[in-house]
């Protein structure tokens, strides 16, 4: 069973309103919006080792 | 020549006296000892009072002819004070200290956790009980002087330790200049600065944080219960953590940690120390209420141990075989379970009643603590004192999560100080019943203290020696059971036998419990006549059996002693 993912809209959604808090949050506390906003993240999805993946795939490229 | 100060240190609650220093000209000439202790602190008199418990002299040595300046340890958790009534001083540190259970964590002014430590019926301690350590050390200074077999040294300060074969050569300064003391075994309990670690140039493991804290305590009048509190990035030292605790005698303890850059030396100038703790009196809502310094000092978060304690016939404890966070009461606690576990190791090594493969066990089983306790202070400290920018951010981010969100405020639980389980202790039974049991303290666990009655626990009954708990209705240890222990008693083994669940006192049995209710059997999980425990001299359980045979119970006392 493959992980369910977002809908086209849903992503299209996602990133707007993800783009608009970081501007909200200001340059100064964007980075801390975006730890708490992980730690929430992750706690939803209560799997650390899942958790672990992402960090990895997220750190890929930078 | 070592002139320790004769002058009482200052204290607004305490009165220190000043012993006069042991001088070699009054006594005669020394035959080499057995032990020698060097350090008088908590791990250094626990560990004296252990060995005499065991039969075996120890020479005390203090480089001080006083008490140790201020507070320094003040919290001590329930295995401390079993540990401590065990060498007799529980009642003392009962009578002047405080118990507490509750810690509160506080950020933006809104308290976001509340740690609540459990209280067991069947305890005699409290988790938590605060004493200052200068109490501590007079009570445990007056165990060693009422003992005969400790020959307690003020003004003794050791300037060098040269290993021979088999022994050692101490060279030790006093007032009247130095002179040498030869013996079999040392114990450095020397403290975290370790003169003898430093000169053996023994490396410790693990990892310093950077970052200080200041201590002070102060004389006031709080209208707060004894339970711990801890602000979280307060507005008068942002990013930073302040910790109080009461004391007894009208004191409080406030721990408060130092902006970046700024160094212990300008940090307890009076007038820096002044205007921190009136921010934090004015945050807390007291502005201007009068208090009055009485010992202030500063320190930084370590978690290090030696990899080994004993290096030939010197052995490390306490401090002096770790450095251990302050978060989390580690630190007179660690040394209390390491004295305990050194002073029978030690003393039946001495007696010859084991190999000193035994010691090997007792550095493998602490050095195990210690790094338990790394690893668990680890985590505390990086919330506390965050090492670098990415654990600075994630604990802000929790701090900010807290106020509104339940699932982030476990991490605010420092965990306290525990006792370690010697799980794999090679002391522990390979042929028992271990594993076969559903519940009760297991292998390598500390004892579980059961509540016999009005002021009446089991670990009043425990220590010593081994202790056996057979647990039996019947009217007499069985005939081959006895036999086992009479032989071992031949050999010198010092061993209880305390029979649980008869009426009348039991034959073969050094004393009987009745258990009339039942209940000590069923928090040890023996469900029938016939199961025992048999605790080591710390206490901890090395072997468990549904039944006990007596080829069972040969097997279990020969693991323990190893040969």
């Amino acid at each position: 069973m493959s992980q369910p993912t977002l809908t086209i809209d849903g992503l299209e959604s996602v990133y707007d309103a993800l783009a608009t808090a970081i501007d909200q949050a200001g340059p100064d506390k964007a980075t801390l919006f975006l730890v708490k906003l992980a730690l929430l993240n992750a706690n939803a999805l209560a799997d650390a080792q899942l958790f672990q993946q992402q960090i990895t795939t997220a750190l890929q490229d930078l | 020549m070592h002139t320790p100060s004769t002058e009482a240190r200052p204290s607004i609650y305490y009165h220190y006296e000043v012993f006069k220093p042991w001088l070699a000209s009054a006594h005669p000439q020394q035959d080499r000892k057995k032990v020698v202790v060097v350090g008088s602190g908590p791990a250094g008199m626990v560990t004296a009072l252990e060995l005499a418990r065991h039969g075996v002299p120890s020479v005390v040595l203090s480089a001080e002819l006083q008490f140790s300046q201020g507070s320094r340890a003040i919290c001590f958790t329930r295995r401390s004070m079993e540990i401590l009534q065990q060498v007799g001083v529980a009642d003392r540190m009962t009578a002047g200290g405080l118990p507490w259970r509750f810690g509160n964590s506080f950020y933006r002014g809104q308290r976001v956790f509340r740690m609540e430590a459990p209280h067991d019926a069947d305890d005699r301690f409290f988790p938590i009980i605060n004493v200052q350590q200068q109490f501590m050390e007079e009570y445990l200074h007056d165990a060693c002087k009422a003992n005969p077999l400790i020959d307690f040294r003020w003004g003794n300060k050791v300037t060098r330790v040269d290993q021979k074969d088999g022994y050692a050569v101490l060279e030790v300064d006093t007032p009247e200049g130095p002179y040498t003391l030869e013996s079999d075994w040392v114990v450095a309990a020397d403290g975290g600065r370790s003169g003898i670690r430093s000169a053996m140039n023994l490396q410790m493991e693990g990892a310093s944080y950077e970052g200080f804290f200041v201590i002070a305590d102060i004389k006031i009048d709080l209208p707060y219960p004894t339970e711990r509190l801890a602000f979280f990035d307060p507005e008068w030292n942002p990013g930073n953590t302040i910790l109080m605790h009461r004391e007894p005698n009208g004191i409080w303890r406030v721990d408060y940690q130092l902006p970046p850059g700024e160094t212990p030396e300008e940090a307890l100038r009076p007038e820096s120390l002044k205007a921190r703790i009136d921010a934090q009196l004015a945050m807390i809502g007291h502005a201007g209420l009068p208090w009055e310094m009485d010992w202030s000092s500063v320190y930084s978060a370590r978690t290090l141990t030696l990899p080994d304690f004993v290096h030939g016939s010197v052995i490390f404890t306490g401090d002096a075989a770790h450095l251990l966070p302050i978060f989390g009461v580690r630190g007179a606690n660690t040394a209390f379970q390491d004295a305990q576990s050194l002073g029978w190791h030690l003393a039946f090594v001495v007696k010859g009643l084991a190999d000193k493969k035994l010691l090997a066990n007792h550095s493998a089983e602490r050095v195990g603590a210690a790094r338990e306790i790394i690893t668990e202070a680890g985590k505390s400290t990086r919330f506390m004192t965050p090492p670098s920018p990415g654990f600075r951010l994630l604990r802000d981010a929790v701090l900010s999560l807290s106020l509104t969100q339940e699932f982030v405020r476990p991490l605010y639980h420092w965990r306290t100080s525990r006792p370690h389980e010697y799980t794999h202790s090679m002391l522990n039974s390979t042929g028992d019943d271990n594993a076969l049991f559903k519940s009760g303290p297991a292998h390598g666990a500390p004892p579980q203290n059961v509540r016999l009655g009005a002021n009446d626990f089991l670990l009043d009954h425990l220590g010593g020696g081994f202790d056996l708990l057979y647990f039996s209705d019947a009217p007499a240890v069985p005939d081959a059971l006895q036999q086992v222990i009479q032989q071992a008693r031949k050999q010198g083994l010092p061993i209880n036998v305390i029979a649980v669940g008869a009426s009348q006192p039991v034959t073969g049995a050094d004393k009987t419990l009745p258990d009339a209710d039942g209940h000590l059997r069923q928090r040890y999980g023996v469900p029938a006549n016939g199961g025992a425990y048999l605790l080591r001299p710390d206490q901890h359980i090395c072997a468990r059996w549904l039944t006990l045979d007596a080829t069972r119970l040969q097997a279990a006392l020969t693991t323990a002693l190893p040969q």
